[in-house]
């Protein structure tokens, strides 16, 4: 039994950091609310081999798993970098199951960049997309809000249900005649995300179990949740390190239990969320009946973890951290914005109950 | 990431699951936070014996010393099987976990000869004379006095509390005073106490749920051989650091955490229940703590498993618990109505929940700890 990473996994979260560090990611992050175009990352992903991380050798992709993939999101999550992975992996994820070989090759090499459009029901919702057979094919039809990555996405990837309510997935590409893909501002400018109108779109049906189709959806989040566990880290980080050297009373303020527990709070839900990553990447490999259950619950505890470590840095750094000049501003932004994306915080507890409920 | 055994780790597994086949009747139920009674206590130290003579109690315990001298990752595996099978593990866990792990590092080779073998098997159950009414979290204040006699025994006065086991145990571990007139750290001095010896009582404490798990230990001109103690005189705090090392050992470990299969069988028992959004959330965030809190124990298994010790950061596992536990058993009692808290799963739970937040350090000392040794705070100021 060994439940850490190994060391090749070790060296990939230390690449990911060097590959970011040539960036100003978060200077470049504060530009953007000031209006100016983010810069592109994609660039980057593609030379360290980010974008087919999932996929098979066959295409010259890397093989890897969920594990890796969310431990490449961390380290971009720390430097509040986006490199549009989390549409993209989930959507590969797909079609490594039920895609043709050169679309797959394409997306491995980043040549082509794809986006997961979650139209399916859940627990809470009706399904967003619907999918129904005509003589020319599958169209969908739909529309669907906060797409993560699908502005410039080549190919969509979409989930809904058919005429049946059974789930299915199905390809289309971003120019094909009923698609809208509407690009829209939000709260943290990193980020890139749109709504997806689908009228009577035609798309290719992806041949997959109805039961695997989910897989992106949980994909997605636990990808989301990663992210916000490298951005809580940060945050716990400079929150130490003003706390070590900002001095009140004659003592450091990290002297102060009031503040000193708050930190360690910080820390135990961010070492959850961490255990809960690995859970996930174990699943994933070697118990993919419990992925689902996993995912959701990386997005919740790392979802926590960002919520409370990016506000109580703010409170840590005084109202020095409520400026818009410090970096405080920046990770709370990405933490208010990701919280409600992907179905949100509440939508993956929903989903971790829902996993245990069923089975009980 | 590998939950899996290697074929050498299976193969061990393999025989636990074979003898607990043949022995599990024999086997006491696993209970969470609830003594058992005068029999159940018999048959716990019984089960302690048999497990023991099968080299599955004291298993990474030399064999010099009645032990199995096997590695910390089949000490796991025996653990992960008692759990998987609900049955009981040790009776005497301070005693095996900390008591004797401490002997072998401080005590001489005649006190490890006479007490280790019996305590293995619960023939002779240990408990823990360090907190005083006086000293919680600040231990090194004991003020139980022990005073050199004449024929190089000594007599010792003071007040022992929360005492788990006191009224079973033939021993007792005990930190006390031995010189007042230096720093408080430096005055100490572990000892080895009977706990029949003339001039010690042990009385009962009741806790919310009305069991006396603890016990107040009084200690009135209580006679010492000489020979009585644990280490050199005056080298106290470093025994007992020793042994509150251990102790920060299995705090935590996932042993007191409330199961989340019963929380779940809990809510779905209730159609209402189980369609509920506000219990869907709740259940959601609950068990994503608890899942997060068994594979953070998995993380420190295999640290474990390595040979390695983990660090002050396993405190966090202790704080989880029980916010995670008690976060259980509020949902778990709020479903089942007014009625639940007078059964023994729930209601238990949430009386005696509280409690346990200032066992095995207090959830705010468990703080302090992590902030200065694992973030690199300052630390508190400290007498």
């Amino acid at each position: 039994m060994r439940h850490a990473l190994t060391e090749e996994q070790t060296w990939l979260g230390d690449a990911v950091a060097g590959a970011l560090a040539r960036q100003d990611t978060l200077r470049a992050a504060r530009a953007a609310l000031d209006g100016a175009a983010p810069p592109s990352l994609w660039a980057t992903a593609i030379e360290a081999g980010w974008p087919g991380l999932l996929s098979g050798e066959e295409v010259d992709g890397a093989a890897l798993g969920a594990l890796e993939a969310m431990l490449v999101v961390e380290g971009c999550g720390r430097v509040l970098a986006d490199a549009r992975l989390l549409g993209h992996l989930p959507a590969t994820a797909l079609l490594e199951m039920a895609g043709d070989r050169a679309l797959r090759a394409d997306l491995a090499s980043g040549r082509c960049r794809a986006a997961l459009v979650d139209g399916m029901a859940d627990g809470r919702r009706p399904p967003a997309v619907v999918a129904r057979r005509d003589e020319g094919g599958l169209r969908l039809r739909g529309r669907v809000e906060w797409v993560l990555d699908a502005p410039g996405a080549g190919v969509l990837v979409v989930c809904g249900e058919d005429e049946d309510g059974v789930p299915m997935a199905a390809l289309l590409r971003a120019e094909s005649p009923g698609v809208g893909v509407e690009a829209r501002d939000a709260y943290d400018a990193t980020r890139s995300l749109a709504s997806v109108v689908l009228d009577d779109a035609p798309a290719e049906w992806l041949a997959l179990e109805p039961a695997r189709v989910a897989t992106a959806r949980h994909l997605q989040r636990a990808l989301l949740g990663a992210e916000s566990l490298g951005a809580a880290g940060a945050c716990l980080d400079r929150a130490c390190d003003h706390a070590r050297e900002r001095v009140a009373f004659g003592r450091a303020i990290g002297s102060y239990q009031a503040i000193k527990h708050k930190l360690v709070e910080m820390l135990r839900r961010i070492e959850n969320a961490r255990s809960l990553v690995f859970f996930a990447g174990w699943a994933w490999r070697s118990r993919p009946e419990e992925f689902a259950l996993a995912a959701n619950a990386v997005l919740v505890g790392a979802g926590d973890a960002l919520d409370l470590a990016s506000r109580e840095s703010i409170f840590v750094h005084g109202g020095l951290g409520a400026t818009w000049e410090h970096d405080c501003s920046l990770y709370y932004r990405r933490a208010e914005l990701s919280r409600r994306l992907a179905g949100g915080a509440d939508g993956a507890a929903d989903a971790v109950a829902e996993e245990l409920l069923r089975g009980a | 990431m590998d939950l899996e055994d290697s074929p050498e780790h299976a193969a061990y597994r393999a025989g636990v699951r074979a003898w607990l086949a043949a022995n599990a009747s024999a086997a006491p139920p696993r209970t969470v936070l609830s003594p058992p009674d005068e029999d159940g206590v018999r048959r716990h130290r019984a089960w302690q014996a048999r497990l023991a003579d099968a080299g599955y109690a004291g298993v990474t315990w030399p064999v010099e010393h009645g032990g199995a001298g096997r590695g910390p990752a089949q000490r796991v595996v025996v653990d992960q099987e008692l759990e998987a099978h609900g049955l009981a593990g040790v009776f005497d866990f301070i005693g095996v976990e900390m008591v004797g792990p401490t002997l072998m590092a401080h005590a001489t080779a005649a006190q490890c000869a006479r007490h280790l073998r019996p305590l293995l098997r619960a023939d002779e159950v240990w408990c823990q004379l360090f907190s005083e009414p006086g000293a919680g979290s600040d231990l090194a204040a004991v003020r139980t006095r022990a005073q050199a006699q004449p024929d190089g025994g000594w007599r010792v006065d003071g007040q022992k509390v929360w005492t788990t086991h006191a009224q079973h145990a033939t021993f007792g571990i005990m930190l006390a005073r031995t010189d007042p007139d230096v720093p408080k750290h430096r005055g100490l001095t572990m000892f080895v106490v009977p706990m029949d010896a003339p001039g010690v009582t042990v009385r009962p404490l009741r806790q919310i749920g009305g069991e006396a798990e603890f016990n107040e230990v009084f200690l009135d001109g209580v006679r010492l051989d000489p020979g009585s103690t644990v280490g050199a005189p005056a080298d106290g705090w470093a025994v007992a650091l020793t042994m509150l090392g251990f102790e920060r050992l299995t705090v935590g470990s996932g042993l007191h955490a409330t199961r989340l299969e019963r929380l779940v069988a809990a809510v779905a028992a209730g159609e209402a229940s189980r369609t509920d959004p506000l219990v869907r959330s709740r259940l959601g965030r609950i068990a994503t703590e608890l899942l997060a809190l068994r594979h953070f124990n998995l993380r420190l298994l295999t640290e474990v498993a390595g040979g390695g010790v983990p660090g002050p950061e396993a405190g966090l596992a202790k704080i989880t618990t029980v916010l995670a536990s008690f976060a259980a058993a509020q949902l778990a009692v709020d479903v089942g109505g007014p009625q639940a808290l007078l059964d023994a799963e729930w209601g238990h739970q949430v009386s005696a929940l509280p409690g346990l937040r200032s066992a095995g350090g207090t959830e705010e000392i468990l703080r302090n700890v992590i902030g200065e040794r694992v973030l690199g705070l300052p630390p508190e100021p400290r007498i």
